[in-house]
């Protein structure tokens, strides 16, 4: 561009913003991945000595270490098939067919996705294991089982119970965005329905299938809740960072972090390339084909009951929390069905202050992160699109780099980077004090809120902005009264599934917390840990029934989109 | 109500995205109180003129007048120019009256005096009694005017309209188009329009600036533009025009001069009209309008060619010749479909000269 004579527009700050808020994400963001990297190799740890692979040589050597890592793997390739194997056909049989019921029991079946992972592990303990209700029952019936839910089979069936849900939305959205027409085209053209569904529907769901298998495998990655409860002494990778921290092995801990963050960016990337993009989902958008009516009167009540014990199975885990949070503490002993029931949990819970504290902090972490991410959001989304170019797309990975990453991963570097005083190179000793899990919580809240400002700043039209400039609107008035309600249901899809996501967690809030700031889930622990069941439980029903209540809130509001 | 109008000047304005130069130093003065049309195809420049006089964009080099003021260090909130935007951008979280008030409120002022001016306009555009409706309600028509008013309530110094008709369905457009000008006309204001369709800027521009790769071809009423085209390009763009190609053979005086077409060497010279320097045995580009010629069928003097098809409009049928050189030739005939075919003559009629243009090098 010619440099005589050019008009620059003189205010600095506007064109300085771009650059804050980028430094602020990749302090908050990418900082705190490098110093746990170069912690792992003994570099900048306060009393290390100099650089050092020593840490990295261990970790292949020593046969728990790289055998956590290749169980962390073979676990969630097993865990996408199995939830592939429950979610496509799931999906198939809601979206394509019409049975009585469908419209119910099609969203039953979609409710563990709003469901803190935590939770279902809990609930699948109390329903499947080894003195759960199920062994208790069929112990009643005379029958001599016993079983252990433990190991690498429960940690599968957790996941694929609650990993299926992907499968099953992205396999209806992608049915029901495809042309009818297309069908009707193979079928005029002499194809059979096995042809149809391989030539045809299945091809034109592989976007859809794709992004699901990238879901499910990244939150098997970084699954934590399952193996750690249920997990014994089959160590994956995030429970072993746990397990060292633990044991005071902080630089293992650290290399544990570096590998699992290296494995989950190589899988991103592997993953990725099976995606063929929107390229084959876009197109044109026609009706979807009609559902198949079942004719006979027999098939009706058959697909009817059939999806109603599918409905009933996908919610014993559930119901059975709400019982095991009515048995008061000390009267359930060896009855097949707990004895007495009642809401003395509940009344504990909601009259000690002792006890009602982890549900404030919950909320009230989950509040301000969501409040925090959806600002953080707003702002690096209106920057990245206006501005384009390098530090656009830097906001934009900033803002989703921590979807990739298991929250284990930033729980350590965060407590890495942030236990050394040293503001000089952007590090302040939070651990231990109020601000870290809500901090860690923002980390986390980033990428949720941010993908659903940015698609919705994306479909916004530019024009509306410069209408409202040119009428002679500041900056400042626009964002408030044309792009903050035009987003609006961009900002509560993605903040309430930040404040769900945050009001269950789990991974962060074990490695992070303080007394004062124990959120829901470390109290789920620690009454487990001392056979207060009865409690665990009501905390449990207290979380299904926020995270509920926040889910159909958003899902009314959102529309019902992901 | 009317408001005496300013005028508008670009004064060498320059414009670059990355390494494409979309106004290579653009001159204009707007009169006050004229209605000028940009025309021009896409990527011609001429929403990048508009945006930059709204302050969407900012000028590499040059300057901007508005009322003899340099506006181009101003944000647009700060330039008193009000904009209709192609896809209207109403706010469809408010209703027509608080769109029609934003530009009011923004101004602070008396909430009556705002109340006072919103139903002015919403008279203005005739839609007095919507002042609740939501802009989903809206037909599209409904929609274009109430961003209009939506525009106007500020009392901006000069309006810009951004291809204002092309959301619209063509049954409507022409109703509007006439709806606009008087709306317009009623309040005065300096105007600049942009439209890549040359109905549009004839029938709402009182002047209009043809643009072409960055740059200004012609400017001038709508009949100067038709008439006496200063390029080939305004001479095609600009209504219906068949190119011929041909040598010149004799200069008249004046612009006058006579050409001997290439199609057939033995027909009768055209008179034309030239434009630029000329020389005899120079090679020039004809342009021929469809009603500067006629066809006869048959044997007789003139450029013989064969009928290839027809085109009946209602009160013209347009016939397309193939000359036996290869080149086509579009000829109106007045009245009723008359369905000729076969062998024709083509031949000039009297009255408007068609314009012959040096040819253009790498011209196929």
């Amino acid at each position: 561009m010619s440099a005589a004579g050019a008009v620059r527009r003189a205010p600095q700050l506007r064109s300085l913003m771009p650059w804050l808020v980028l430094a602020f994400l990749v302090w908050l963001v990418g900082y705190p991945l490098l110093v746990v990297a170069a912690e792992a190799f003994g570099i900048g740890s306060p009393g290390g000595g100099g650089p050092t692979t020593e840490a990295f040589r261990s970790f292949f050597t020593r046969a728990d270490e790289w055998h956590a890592m290749w169980r962390t793997l073979w676990i969630s390739v097993l865990s996408t098939l199995a939830a592939a194997a429950i979610g496509v056909p799931l999906g198939f049989l809601f979206e394509r067919n019409e049975i009585p019921g469908r419209r119910l029991l099609g969203a039953l079946v979609a409710l563990p996705v709003a469901l803190p992972p935590l939770v279902g592990v809990i609930a699948f303990l109390f329903l499947y294991g080894e003195s759960g209700l199920a062994a208790r029952g069929l112990q009643s019936l005379g029958l001599d089982v016993s079983w252990r839910l433990t190991g690498a089979w429960a940690i599968l069936l957790v996941h694929a119970y609650s990993m299926y849900v992907y499968f099953y939305l992205f396999t209806r959205a992608g049915l029901s965005g495809q042309d009818g027409a297309a069908i009707e085209a193979a079928q005029s053209l002499g194809a059979s329905r096995s042809q149809i569904l391989f030539r045809v529907t299945l091809p034109r769901l592989r976007p859809a299938l794709a992004g699901a298998t990238l879901l499910t495998f990244m939150t098997s990655l970084g699954s934590f809740s399952a193996p750690y409860i249920f997990g014994g002494g089959f160590r994956v990778m995030t429970t072993q960072i746990v397990a060292s921290k633990l044991n005071g092995e902080l630089r293992m801990a650290y290399v544990e972090t570096t590998m699992l963050a290296l494995l989950a960016f190589a899988s991103l990337l592997l993953l990725r390339k099976i995606d063929p993009g929107l390229d084959l989902a876009s197109g044109a958008r026609g009706t979807p084909p009609a559902r198949r009516r079942l004719h006979s009167q027999r098939a009706r009540v058959a697909a009817a009951a059939g999806g109603w014990v599918l409905a009933c199975v996908l919610l014993l885990p559930h119901a059975t929390l709400i019982l095991m949070s009515l048995v008061p503490p000390n009267t359930w002993t060896v009855e097949a069905f707990p004895p007495v029931l009642g809401l003395v949990n509940y009344g504990d819970l909601l009259s000690s202050t002792e006890r009602l504290r982890p549900a404030l902090n919950s909320l009230w972490m989950a509040a301000a992160a969501t409040l925090a991410a959806v600002v953080v959001g707003v702002m690096a989304a209106r920057l990245s699109l206006r501005r384009g170019g390098l530090p656009g797309r830097a906001l934009e990975a900033m803002m989703t780099l921590p979807w990739a990453i298991p929250g284990t991963v930033f729980a350590l570097a965060l407590a890495a980077a942030m236990s050394v005083n040293a503001p000089w190179v952007g590090r302040f000793v939070l651990v231990g004090t109020l601000w870290i899990l809500p901090l860690a919580y923002l980390v986390r809240s980033l990428p949720l809120t941010g993908r659903s400002i940015f698609a919705g700043l994306r479909q916004l039209d530019p024009r509306l902005e410069e209408a409202a400039a040119s009428l002679g609107a500041g900056s400042l008035r626009t964002v408030l009264q044309i792009v903050l309600p035009l987003l609006r249901p961009a900002v509560i899809a993605g903040a309430g599934l930040a404040f769900i996501t945050m009001l269950g967690d789990f991974v962060t809030s074990i490695v992070l917390y303080t007394y004062d700031t124990r959120p829901i889930s470390i109290e789920i622990q620690s009454s487990l840990r001392i056979q207060e069941t009865g409690i665990a439980a009501a905390y449990g029903v207290l979380l299904m029934v926020l995270s509920a209540a926040a889910f159909i809130a958003w899902d009314d509001r959102a529309g019902g989109r992901l | 109500m009317t408001a005496s109008g300013v005028s508008v000047r670009f004064d060498d304005v320059f414009k670059a995205f990355d390494d494409t130069v979309v106004l290579a130093g653009v001159s204009l003065t707007v009169e006050p109180g004229e209605i000028f049309a940009l025309l021009g195809p896409s990527g011609s420049g001429k929403t990048t003129m508009l945006r930059l006089l709204a302050g969407f964009e900012q000028l590499d080099r040059g300057r901007l007048l508005i009322a003899d003021e340099a506006v181009e260090h101003l944000p647009p909130a700060r330039r008193g120019v009000g904009m209709l935007f192609q896809s209207y951008a109403l706010f469809p979280h408010l209703s027509v009256a608080e769109n029609v008030a934003f530009g009011l409120k923004v101004r602070g002022g008396a909430q009556g005096e705002a109340e006072a001016r919103v139903a002015e306009m919403l008279e203005l555009v005739r839609l007095s009694g919507f002042e609740q409706r939501r802009i989903a309600e809206l037909s599209g028509g409904q929609q274009q005017r109430v961003a209009l008013a939506r525009a106007l309530a500020p009392r901006p110094r000069v309006l810009l309209l951004d291809e204002p008709l092309s959301n619209l369905d063509p049954a409507l457009r022409e109703e509007t188009r006439a709806d606009l000008r008087r709306t317009v006309k009623q309040t005065g204001i300096t105007t600049v329009l942009v439209t890549h369709e040359q109905e549009e800027a004839f029938e709402l521009g009182e002047r209009i600036g043809l643009l072409h790769e960055g740059g200004l071809e012609q400017v001038g009423g709508p009949s100067e533009l038709y008439r006496d085209p200063a390029s080939r390009f305004v001479a095609t763009f600009v209504g219906r025009c068949s190119v011929l190609t041909g040598s010149v053979r004799e200069l008249h005086g004046g612009d006058e001069l006579t050409v001997r077409l290439a199609s057939q060497p033995g027909a009768p010279a055209w008179h034309c009209r030239g434009s630029g320097e000329l020389a005899v045995d120079d090679r020039v580009d004809v342009c021929v309008r469809p009603e500067a010629v006629e066809l006869e069928t048959g044997e007789a003097p003139g450029l013989a060619g064969e009928i290839e098809a027809e085109r009946f409009t209602g009160s013209s049928s347009f016939y397309t010749v193939r000359l036996a050189a290869g080149s086509a030739v579009e000829v109106a005939m007045p009245g009723t479909a008359a369905g000729l075919k076969g062998a024709c003559v083509v031949r000039q009629l009297g009255g408007e000269l068609p314009s012959a243009f040096a040819a253009a090098e790498s011209d196929p």
